[in-house]
C-alpha cells in the first residue's frame, strides 16, 4: 500500500490541453473517487496514473517514488477496465494468473495466488470457465480478481460498473466497498455517476473541463459545495438554482426571479443588491405559510418520497418531500427553503458566497 | 343497439383440400427449394458438372477430336510410372509449402506493422494491395522480364556493382527457376494474407493490450499470449485459401516458365494443361488434375479442424 501524490499534472493531446494543472493528494489506504461529466479528464488522469498515457508536465508519485518515467508494470498498480479487458482465450484462472506467469512465478505460486483471490471474490467454481461463459457481474469480479492477485500498491478502477444493469451495479458497489474495507489497498476509482461517488468514496475529487473543482468527503461536497458546478453535480435530484440579487430588508433576504422573496440566514458582507444565484436542494424545501407561492406542475411519487415539480417565480424548481402531501397539478403551495441550508453563488464566477 | 340493422354475414369461404399444385406453390419447404434452385443450378453447371466430367474423362482414353472410351484406371497406372508426373507432384508440394510459409510470415509481419499507428497509414494499406490488384498474367510478364536471361535488371544491377561478371540465368537454371517462380508467387500472395490478418488484428480490443501492459507483458509476450491465440481462427481461414490457391496455381508458371527448364517448375496444374490441351491427351491430363483432389481434400480437412470453434469462442456473447 502506498499514498499517491498528483502534483500540478497537465496533459495535452497534440496542441490541445485536456488537463490544466491537476493536484490531488491521496492518503495511504484511501478510497478516492474521481467524478465528473464525460470529457472532464478523469479517465485520462487515471490512465496517466497507470502509465498508459504519458505526463505532459507535473509529477505523479506512488509511495515515495516519482513514476513519471516508470514503466506501467514497474508501478505496482492494478487496473480494472470499463469493459473488463479479460483475455477471451484464457480461462478465469489463467486470466487471473497471467501477471504472475509473466513475472516468472512457478505453477504452485500461481495457483496459490489465484485461489486466494478466487476465494475472496467467490470465484472458485468459475475458475475453469472462459469469459464468454460468464455473466456481466461475474466478469466484473474476474477483472477485480485479476487485480487482487497482483497484490498491488494501488487499485485503479475505470468506470467498472457502467456496463452492468442497475440492480447489479448497486450490488457490485457494495461489494467493491467491502473489498476495500478488507484489503485496505489505496484505491482510485473513476466514475461519472455521482451516486457511486457519494456511496463509495472516502474522498471525492470533482473534475470539470480538465480542472479539479473541489476535493472533499462526500458530505462536505453535499453540505458545502465550493461552487455552482459542484453544487449542481452532487445530489439527486439536482440542486435548484434561482437567479436574482441579495436584498436584505431588515433581515437577510434574496429577491429571486419576478420578485420572489427567498430567505437567507445571513447575507454575506457588502453584498446588498449584488446579483447572485440562490441554490436550494429539493429536499430542503418545506411547506410553510411564509413560503413563496408556487404552482405545482407535475407530482412524481416514488413511495419513500414524492418529487414535486413546481413553478416558483416563473422558474421550474423541484422539491422532494418525505411526508405524503396531497398535491395535484395546478395547486398553489407555499414553498419555503430552509434558510440555514441554502447556498449562494456568484453569478459570474459561480464561487460560493455564503459561509 | 337495437335500431342498428344487422349486416347479413358473409358466407363462409369453402374449405377445400390443398391440391398438389397449391402445395408446390405455398408450402414453406417447397418454397425454400424454389428459392435455392437458381444458386443450385449455377453450382451444378459450373462446378459439379465440370468436376464430374473431368473425373469421368480421366477414366477414358479421350483425345482432342475423339470422345474416348472407358479404360478404367489405365491413365492412373500410366501416371504411377511416369517420373515427370512425380516430379510435378514434388514441385507442387515444394512450391506450395515454401510459398505459403513465407507468405504467412511476411503477411503476418506486414499486418502487425500496418496495425501500428503511423503516418500515411491509409495510403500504405492501399499500397500493400497493389500486387493483388495487378492481373496475374501482367505481373508474371513483368517478372519474366525482370528474370530474363539477357535483359534482367537484376543481373544488370549486379554487374554494374561489380558483384558478378556474367548474367544469371534465372529462368534457365533449375534451382534459380524454382526460386524465381516461388518469389513471384509470394509477391502476389502476400497482400491477401496481410490484409486479411490485418482485419483480424483490428478485432482485438485495444484494452486487452493495455491490460497486458499493466500485467507486465513485453511486446513479444503480448504477441505470443494475446495476439497470436486470438488470431488463430483467421489464420486458419487465410492459410487454407492461400494453400488452395498456391497448390492450384497455373497462370504465373505458364506465363513465366511453361514448366521449364526440364520440367523443374512444372506444377500439377501446368502439366495437366500441357498434356491435355497442348498434347491433346485429354484422358491423361484429366487424370493429373484428378490426382490433385486428394491433396486438396487433405488441405480442406486440416482447415476444417482448424476452423472448429475453439472452446473459448463458445458460449453466449453478451458484451
Amino acid at each position: 500500500m502506498a499514498s499517491v501524490q498528483i502534483r500540478d499534472v497537465r496533459k495535452s493531446f497534440g496542441g490541445f490541453e485536456v488537463l490544466h494543472g491537476v493536484s490531488v493528494p491521496i492518503e495511504d489506504g484511501a478510497f478516492v473517487v474521481l467524478v465528473g461529466p464525460s470529457g472532464c479528464g478523469k479517465s485520462t488522469l487515471l490512465r496517466m496514473l497507470a502509465g498508459l498515457e504519458n505526463i505532459t508536465s507535473g509529477t505523479i508519485s506512488i509511495g515515495d517514488r516519482v513514476v513519471n518515467n516508470v514503466q506501467p508494470k514497474e508501478r505496482d498498480i492494478a487496473m480494472v477496465f470499463q469493459n473488463y479487458a479479460l483475455y477471451p482465450h484464457m480461462t478465469v484462472a489463467d486470466n487471473m494468473g497471467f501477471s504472475l506467469k509473466l513475472r516468472g512465478a512457478n505453477a504452485d505460486e500461481i495457483s496459490t495466488g489465484v485461489k486466494r483471490a478466487a476465494e475472496i471474490l467467490a470465484l472458485t467454481p468459475l475458475l475453469d470457465r472462459y469469459p464468454r461463459q460468464l455473466s456481466g457481474g461475474q466478469r466484473q469480479r474476474v477483472a477485480m480478481g485479476r487485480a487482487i492477485v497482483r497484490d498491488p500498491q494501488v487499485f485503479l478502477f475505470d468506470e467498472p460498473l457502467s456496463n452492468l444493469d442497475a440492480k447489479l451495479r448497486v450490488a457490485m458497489r457494495t461489494e467493491i466497498k467491502e473489498l476495500h474495507q478488507r484489503l485496505k489497498t489505496t484505491t482510485v476509482y473513476v466514475t461519472h455517476d455521482q451516486i457511486e461517488a457519494m456511496t463509495m468514496a472516502d474522498k471525492i475529487v470533482v473534475m470539470h473541463d480538465g480542472i479539479v473543482e473541489q476535493i472533499g468527503t462526500p458530505l462536505e461536497l453535499y453540505d458545502k459545495p465550493d461552487n455552482q458546478f459542484v453544487a449542481g453535480f452532487i445530489g439527486s435530484p439536482a440542486m435548484n438554482f434561482l437567479k436574482g440579487q441579495v436584498k436584505s430588508n431588515g433581515s437577510a433576504g434574496f429577491e429571486g426571479p419576478n420578485g420572489v422573496k427567498l430567505p437567507l440566514k445571513s447575507a454575506p458582507a457588502n453584498s446588498e443588491g449584488r446579483p447572485a444565484v440562490y441554490g436550494v436542494r429539493p429536499e430542503h424545501f418545506t411547506i410553510a405559510d411564509d413560503g413563496a407561492e408556487a404552482e405545482i406542475v407535475v407530482v412524481e411519487p416514488t413511495g419513500s418520497e414524492t418529487q414535486v415539480f413546481a413553478k416558483l417565480g416563473g422558474e421550474q424548481v423541484v422539491a422532494v418531500f418525505r411526508e405524503r402531501h396531497q398535491f395535484n397539478p395546478g395547486d398553489k403551495v407555499r414553498l419555503k427553503p430552509d434558510p440555514s441550508l441554502v447556498h449562494l453563488f456568484d453569478e459570474t464566477t459561480g464561487k460560493r458566497l455564503n459561509a | 343497439m337495437a335500431d342498428i340493422a344487422l349486416q347479413p354475414r358473409p358466407a363462409k369461404p369453402q374449405i377445400r383440400e390443398a391440391t398438389a399444385w397449391d402445395q408446390l406453390r405455398t408450402n414453406r419447404n417447397w418454397l425454400g427449394f424454389w428459392f435455392m434452385l437458381p444458386a443450385m443450378a449455377f453450382l451444378i453447371f459450373f462446378l459439379a458438372y465440370p468436376l464430374g466430367l473431368g473425373i469421368w474423362i480421366s477414366f477414358t482414353d479421350a483425345k482432342i477430336g475423339r470422345s474416348g472410351e472407358f479404360v478404367g484406371v489405365e491413365n492412373y497406372e500410366w501416371l504411377w510410372g511416369d517420373t515427370i508426373f512425380w516430379l510435378s507432384v514434388f514441385n507442387t508440394l515444394l512450391y506450395t509449402f515454401i510459398a505459403s510459409a513465407i507468405k504467412f510470415a511476411i503477411g503476418l509481419y506486414l499486418a502487425l506493422l500496418l496495425n501500428e499507428n503511423m503516418p500515411f497509414k491509409a495510403m500504405l494499406r492501399a499500397l500493400v494491395l497493389i500486387p493483388f490488384i495487378v492481373p496475374t498474367v501482367l505481373s508474371a510478364l513483368a517478372f519474366w522480364w525482370i528474370f530474363d536471361s539477357q535483359f534482367s535488371i537484376i543481373s544488370w544491377s549486379l554487374k554494374q556493382l561489380g558483384l558478378i561478371t556474367e548474367n544469371i540465368n534465372f529462368l534457365g537454371d533449375v534451382t534459380w527457376a524454382r526460386i524465381c517462380v516461388i518469389f513471384a508467387n509470394i509477391w502476389r500472395g502476400v497482400p491477401f494474407v496481410a490484409i486479411t490478418l490485418l482485419a483480424g488484428l483490428q478485432t482485438v480490443q485495444p484494452s486487452l493490450y493495455e491490460a497486458a501492459t499493466l500485467d507486465g507483458a513485453s511486446k513479444w509476450e503480448m504477441f505470443r499470449f494475446i495476439t497470436y491465440p486470438l488470431l488463430t481462427p483467421i489464420i486458419a481461414v487465410v492459410m487454407t485459401f492461400s494453400v488452395l490457391f498456391t497448390f492450384t496455381d497455373f497462370q504465373l508458371i505458364w506465363a513465366m516458365t511453361r514448366g521449364g527448364p526440364v520440367n523443374a517448375t512444372h506444377l500439377m496444374a501446368t502439366l495437366s494443361y500441357q498434356r491435355a490441351i497442348i498434347a491433346g491427351q485429354l484422358g491423361e491430363g484429366a487424370a493429373i488434375s484428378s490426382a490433385m483432389i486428394p491433396f486438396l481434400l487433405a488441405a480442406i480437412m486440416v482447415s476444417w479442424f482448424g476452423l472448429q470453434r475453439r472452446k473459448w469462442q463458445q458460449g453466449e456473447n453478451n458484451d
